[in-house]
């Protein structure tokens, strides 16, 4: 399987990415790790006139906490993000998840940016943004922009990044009391598509009695992920404890669209939401009791 | 494009257009068979070569993007014409069937062990995760890797 001829471009430094990005308009394709887009290409979907290969790029692969968020690279491999002691220190959320993405070679190559920037609802990354508060910053010639995640996940395979923008970070705010999180997912074997995916993100009080931040996002159950609102809301002020994880897990079950497939039934994977819910928030405030 | 590499330590370079993946590269251009395409859709892991010393799926990575990088194929893994700790423990454990996934099970076998030199069996499976031997040959093929891990300590605690 081939793609269809490109033009390819590796520029060296962003401000001559995004120049390119300027001038091309929506026939330029950003290559970064390429474990979607290249697939993609070979099946010809995608048939870009120019691929813009951002790998040469110096310093969209960084890793690091500054002004109260941890701002990960475009560019970030997800197994760079998984070994990340920073990471690991920082989101609990992103640690657990990294390490689930696709298959071990797939990750050695594979970058957040992309993968957001590809807005894949059975992506992994999206729904850990959405959980976490996450924002992505897009660059063009003229300045840059900061978009929520919520704002991000446009519909199926649709972002909100323009075709001259460049996606060169993403930020998730530090917590800032006792926190865990977790993210659940459940796959047929290795680098299959999820059945379905959880991401739990709990920030408590200082005393620990209460829950003070709460995200709750799902993958794989519907058009894009899912930002289970309702589900996260009505954790918010309350004491941590069974019985509320139990009604936020319903709440979050009904928000999922799943659609009956090889993977399971709608119906199967509706309970597999709210078993993974119930489970991903015990483990987030058990994490965030000792935190 | 003109791209150059340096494979299995030699530098060769070719003219290619930027279409061209690398495990085609390999291959046709650069004439290197051992490399194997199975799947071509991401999925097998046959195609794995080192880029830079990590394992990657030649099949979803595009020749262009290899130019001025290292790449490491089984026709690299033996030194001074003598199979490698790993290339023998699969010999000597029967760590292959019908060959077709062995190239790519070995490297990544080797990649893993310059990073892990005593993995459990749990981290050996998690490590071949990306590689399917269709033949289900993974028992013989995890005890070659637990046998080459062995051996390299064996080496490593005479010298």
């Amino acid at each position: 399987m081939y793609p269809a001829a490109f033009d390819y471009v590796a520029p060296t430094d962003v401000d001559e990415t995004l120049g390119i990005l300027a001038d091309g308009g929506e026939d330029v394709k950003v290559l970064a790790g390429g474990q979607s887009l290249i697939p993609l290409m070979k099946l010809r979907l995608a048939s870009p006139a120019t691929l813009v290969d951002i790998n040469r790029v110096p310093g969209l692969d960084l890793i690091d906490v500054t002004d109260g968020h941890l701002r990960v690279g475009a560019l970030a491999r997800h197994n760079a993000i998984a070994r990340s002691d920073v990471v690991a220190t920082e989101n609990h959320t992103m640690a657990a998840a990294a390490p689930w993405i696709s298959d071990p070679l797939v990750r050695n190559l594979g970058t957040i940016g992309g993968s957001v920037a590809h807005a894949d609802p059975q992506g992994d990354w999206g729904s850990v943004m959405l959980a976490c508060g996450g924002e992505m910053v897009a660059r063009t010639a003229n300045g840059q922009r900061t978009v929520a995640a919520n704002d991000f996940f446009v519909d199926l395979f649709t972002s909100a990044l323009e075709p001259d923008e460049l996606l060169t970070e993403i930020r998730v705010p530090r917590y800032a009391g006792p926190a865990g999180g977790t993210y659940l997912k459940l796959e047929r074997k290795v680098g299959d598509y999820a059945t379905v995916g959880v991401a739990v993100h709990l920030e408590l009080n200082p005393e620990r009695t209460r829950i003070d931040r709460a995200g709750i996002a799902l993958t794989a159950v519907g058009p894009k992920n899912i930002k289970a609102i309702e589900a996260e809301q009505m954790l918010v002020g309350e004491a941590p404890g069974d019985e509320l994880f139990a009604e936020a897990a319903a709440r979050a079950a009904s928000a999922a669209e799943p659609r009956t497939d090889v993977r399971g039934s709608a119906e199967y994977k509706r309970a597999v939401v709210a078993t993974f819910v119930r489970r991903g928030l015990a483990q987030a405030a058990e994490q965030a009791g000792r935190a | 494009m003109d791209v150059t590499v340096t494979i299995n330590g030699t530098e060769r370079h070719a003219e290619v257009e930027p279409r061209v993946l690398l495990a085609d590269f390999v291959r046709t251009h650069l004439g290197l068979t051992g490399t194997h395409i199975g799947c071509d859709t991401t999925s097998c892991g046959v195609c794995t070569v080192l880029l830079d010393g990590t394992p990657v799926k030649s099949c979803t990575v595009f020749a262009v993007q290899a130019d001025g990088r290292s790449i490491t194929t089984v026709e690299g893994l033996r030194n001074n014409g003598e199979l490698s700790a790993v290339q023998r423990a699969f010999k000597e454990e029967h760590g292959l069937q019908c060959g077709f996934c062995t190239p790519a099970m070995m490297l990544v076998a080797t990649s893993l062990l310059e990073a892990n030199p005593d993995p459990s069996e749990d981290e050996i499976r998690w490590a071949i995760s990306g590689n399917l031997c269709r033949c289900t040959g993974y028992v013989n093929i995890v005890k070659a890797v637990q046998a080459a891990a062995r051996e390299a300590q064996t080496v490593g605690a005479e010298e």
